[in-house]
């Protein structure tokens, strides 16, 4: 039997790729497992959107420090810091654009609100019943789809271990720390990193734990190539629309319409109500959308606890085991708290708090 | 919305029109969907308008038998729809169908799936040269327009398709320049046994081959087009002699043409099944992945039956056959009465199934043929990726479709992966020495055929759009 690995993370997303780097520096011998292909799940289908405009204001200090991660990675995820505006269409929408901005701004996002003249000056083909806009300078997008092919360079480059196709389906307490029992044989490890995504929940109930993580099942669509239409990332008050055109000329549409399926029963399926009302509202906002064909839609399956903040931290009750994921906007937060998890993991002292995942859910701690 | 139908049928070639035809006939309410205006599917694929006054042939006067049929039924025959979602739904099954720039739901107990096939090309140097077309697709493209693809063509490809559209060529008057095959003679002879269970589609393949030997049109067995030549068009091929194996040995030839037939068998088109759920198998000999079906057409999901080449390739002959069967399976499911009607088909379609499969055993690509594509060799069209690149991205670990669609985005292009994923995955396989099996197509989403926007949103009334309450701040 091969030398015990100091860590096995089990999830190849984000989550366990950064914290899988972030250990490696720090001296450790990580192993990443995962069920499939490294960046398949959330991390490699979700929109890419980097929007300070849409992440929740107590997240906002680790989404500008992710934003700052993304950036320096650059090219290698087809980084761009384009701007992004958010749009409101109707009075209530634009009190609500105004009111959460507001707070989002007091939380250290540069974003200002901007006049229909700048708005259309900057995105001529825009929509012109847009009633009320705000701009943020830092928004901008990456490329999910380029995750895997990333962290598998990452991980190689710094001589980390990974096994695809290799789902973790048992999970026993030995002297040493874990044996888990995978589809690719035994892995022995003295620490254990549940970064299982939307899986989170039957991988911690290996552990005799129960973690109360549900699935929202999040809907993408890509048309064909454009010429160009809109230069920025577009938003809606709601976050219900996020549309933003690639260098290839594809326009990307998102938003967090709902299709349906089960972590545990494939890849979801796409629902057209969904899709028919998030492209209706695209259009809405970019009429010249209209004649774009739409090639693909697709799902993803985006993790949440009751309180919608992370789980990041030591798993209650199991010594030498933690968890990461829940993260919302977690592409954006990504890369940074994998490196605080990873600091916590080494021992040290994380730069911004973690989010303990033993805290009572019904309880506003955060 | 209106009352669902009983039955749905997606596809109206020979599998999917008969079994719309079996449905009816037991008094179903059926609907059945095809993307061209005609029924007949691609081997009976109408003529268009303009050339209906030309001469009958087998296939013409099949289809329009069929279509007869068809159009004194009381099937609802929804022409020029393309069917781009499935879903299941509380009643059957809901189809979203693009027609006449509009999105429409369309909603049955039962969905039967009919897809049939579309042809793998192997990718060569060249292949991608305007003059060069499919050899399947050259059948659809004289079959409807009744022109030759160019003056002087060479015809290249596996099983008994090249010899048919060498034959074709020149009765509308075209050049055949060369017949090009990887079979030897002696694949032919090893066919026989079961080409005799069907000898009125032995005879008609007999007079195909003596009507290209009596023009002595040159025919290289156990040969392949390895090189396609010229600036704007096709100016010449070159021509290899293969290995056992069908690898490429040494160029023997070079023989001018302005156009270039070019095909390797084809695969079943299981994007739909994949959709409703289905769940697929690798079966080389039936063409590569197919659904799991039964010979009745019936799945294990509830409400859904597939017939014809989708479900493997097995020739017009026992798509026929085995739409009946489903059309019969799928009348059953709705609570119709169906007796003893399937037996009586079984053995005709064992019968058709095994000239069938032979002629599929003949055109299924072996494993050398793969070489002909060489480092600079586009393998994906739509978004210009050539074999080295998708090469490097294999070896630096993407082990999978997906993961090679997610870093080169080759599948992601108007044709949705269905010109490339072939070729991809069987790359994938080499380069990892896995087994072709162990490779899936990559994961199947809707649209099924890309659906403009416009479709999509309708018209709406912004008030109107479901807007959920917003996340939480
Ligand atoms: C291009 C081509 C040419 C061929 N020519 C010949 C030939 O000349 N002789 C021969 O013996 N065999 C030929 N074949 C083989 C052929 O597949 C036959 O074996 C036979 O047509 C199979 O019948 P089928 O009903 O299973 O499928 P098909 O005849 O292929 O019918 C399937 C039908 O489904 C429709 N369809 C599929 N997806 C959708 C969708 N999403 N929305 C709407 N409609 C859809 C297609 O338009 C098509 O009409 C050809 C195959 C191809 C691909
Ligand atoms: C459609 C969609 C759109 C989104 N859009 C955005 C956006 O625009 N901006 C933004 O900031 N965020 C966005 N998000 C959120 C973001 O994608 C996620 O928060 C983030 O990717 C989560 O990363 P993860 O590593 O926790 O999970 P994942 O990437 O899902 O990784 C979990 C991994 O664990 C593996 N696994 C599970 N169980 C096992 C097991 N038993 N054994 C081995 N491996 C296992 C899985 O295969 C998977 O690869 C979106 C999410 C979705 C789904």
């Amino acid at each position: 039997m091969t030398q015990a690995y100091d860590i096995a993370i089990i999830g190849g997303g984000i989550m366990g790729c950064g914290t899988a780097l972030r250990v490696a520096k720090g001296g450790m011998r990580p192993i990443v497992l995962d069920q499939g292909d490294l960046g398949q799940g959330a991390s490699g289908v979700n929109a890419g959107t980097l929007s300070l405009q849409i992440k929740r204001v107590k997240l906002m200090p680790y989404a500008l420090k992710g934003h700052a991660e993304w950036e320096s990675i650059g090219d290698a995820v087809g980084f761009r810091k384009t701007g992004g505006y958010t749009v409101a269409f109707t009075e209530r929408e634009a009190e609500l654009l105004h009111e959460r901005q507001t707070l989002k701004a007091e939380a250290g996002a540069p974003i200002t609100f901007v006049s229909n003249n700048a708005l259309r000056a900057a995105e001529p083909h825009l929509s012109h019943k847009v009633r009320a806009a705000s701009y943020c300078p830092d928004d901008g997008y990456a490329n999910s789809s380029l995750t895997g092919q990333y962290y598998r360079a990452q991980l190689r480059d710094n001589g980390i271990d990974y096994k695809e196709r290799a789902a973790v389906t048992t999970i026993a307490g030995s002297a040493g720390g874990f044996e888990l029992g995978t589809s690719k044989g035994v892995i022995s490890a003295t620490r254990v990193l549940l970064a299982a995504g939307a899986w989170l929940k039957p991988l911690a109930a290996l552990l005799d734990v129960e973690l109360p993580v549900q699935a929202r099942i999040n809907t993408v669509s890509v048309t064909e190539r454009m010429p160009p239409l809109t230069s920025t990332v577009i938003g809606h008050a709601t976050g219900l629309l996020t549309m933003k055109q690639k260098a290839n000329g594809t326009v990307l549409v998102g938003g967090g319409w709902q299709g349906r399926g089960m972590p545990q029963e494939g890849r979801g399926e796409v629902l057209s109500s969904s899709v028919a009302p998030n492209l209706a509202l695209a259009q809405y906002a970019l009429p010249d959308l209209a004649k774009a064909r739409v090639l693909r839609s697709w799902t993803g399956f985006e993790a949440n606890v009751p309180d919608f903040y992370p789980l990041a931290g030591a798993l209650s009750g199991v010594e030498d085991a933690y968890v990461l994921g829940c993260v919302r906007g977690g592409y954006t937060i990504g890369p940074y708290i994998g490196k605080l998890m990873g600091d916590y993991i080494l021992g040290r002292e994380p730069e911004l708090p973690l989010f303990d995942p033993g805290r009572d859910f019904t309880k506003d701690v955060i | 919305m209106a009352e669902p139908f009983d039955i749905a049928v997606l596809g109206a070639g020979p599998a999917g029109a008969n079994a719309a035809l079996e449905a009816s006939r037991l008094g179903c309410r059926v609907v059945m969907i095809d993307e061209q205006s005609h029924a007949g599917g691609q081997v009976w694929r109408a003529k268009s308008a303009a050339v209906l006054s030309a001469p009958e042939t087998p296939e013409t006067s099949a289809g329009n038998q069929l279509r007869k049929a068809v159009s004194q039924s009381a099937i609802a025959h929804l022409g020029d729809a393309r069917v781009w979602q499935i879903e299941q739904v509380p009643e059957g099954w809901s189809l979203q169908i693009l027609v006449g720039g509009r999105s429409e739901t369309i909603i049955a107990k039962a969905l039967v799936l009919a897809t049939g096939a579309r042809e793998f090309v192997q990718p060569i140097p060249g292949w991608t040269l305007p003059g060069v077309i499919g050899l399947a697709g050259a059948t659809s493209l004289m079959k409807q327009a009744l022109m030759p693809p160019g003056h002087r063509t060479v015809v290249s490809g596996s099983g008994p398709l090249v010899f048919f559209v060498a034959s074709e060529i020149r009765r509308l008057g075209g050049t055949v320049a060369a017949v090009v095959t990887p079979n030897s003679r002696m694949d032919w002879i090893g066919a026989l046994p079961s080409m005799c269970r069907r000898p009125d589609l032995m005879w008609r393949g007999m007079v195909w081959m003596a009507d290209l030997m009596l023009a002595r049109v040159p025919i290289f067995w156990r040969h392949a087009v390895s090189d396609v030549r010229g600036e704007d068009a096709v100016s010449s091929v070159q021509i290899s002699k293969l290995g056992p194996d069908w690898t490429p040995l040494r160029t023997v030839k070079t023989v001018t043409s302005d156009s270039v037939c070019l095909g390797n068998g084809l695969i079943p088109a299981l994007e739909a099944a994949q959709l409703a759920g289905l769940e697929i198998t690798h079966a080389p000999e039936l063409g590569g992945w197919v659904p799991k079906v039964a010979k009745d057409g019936s799945t294990n999901l509830r409400g859904v039956f597939m017939c014809g080449d989708g479900v493997g390739i097995r020739g017009a002959s026992a798509a026929e056959i085995h739409g009946k069967l489903a059309g019969l399976s799928a009348a059953e499911f709705t609570g119709k009465q169906v007796g003893l009607q399937k037996n009586r088909l079984y053995a005709r379609y064992a019968a058709a199934s095994s000239f069938g499969l032979a002629m599929t055993a003949l055109s299924v690509p072996r494993p050398g043929l793969e070489k002909l594509a060489t480092p600079q060799t586009i393998m994906c069209r739509c978004e210009s990726l050539s074999r080295d690149q998708l090469l490097h991205e294999i070896e630096a670990g993407a082990a999978s479709t997906n993961a090679v669609k997610s870093g080169l985005r080759a599948g992601m292009g108007p044709c949705g992966g269905k010109f490339c994923q072939t070729a991809i995955a069987r790359l994938v396989a080499s380069t990892k020495g896995l087994e072709e099996g162990a490779v899936p197509p990559h994961t199947a989403r809707p649209p099924l055929r890309p659906v403009p926007v416009s479709a999509l949103a309708g018209d709406f009334a912004y008030s109107d759009l479901p807007i959920p309450k917003p996340a939480p701040l």
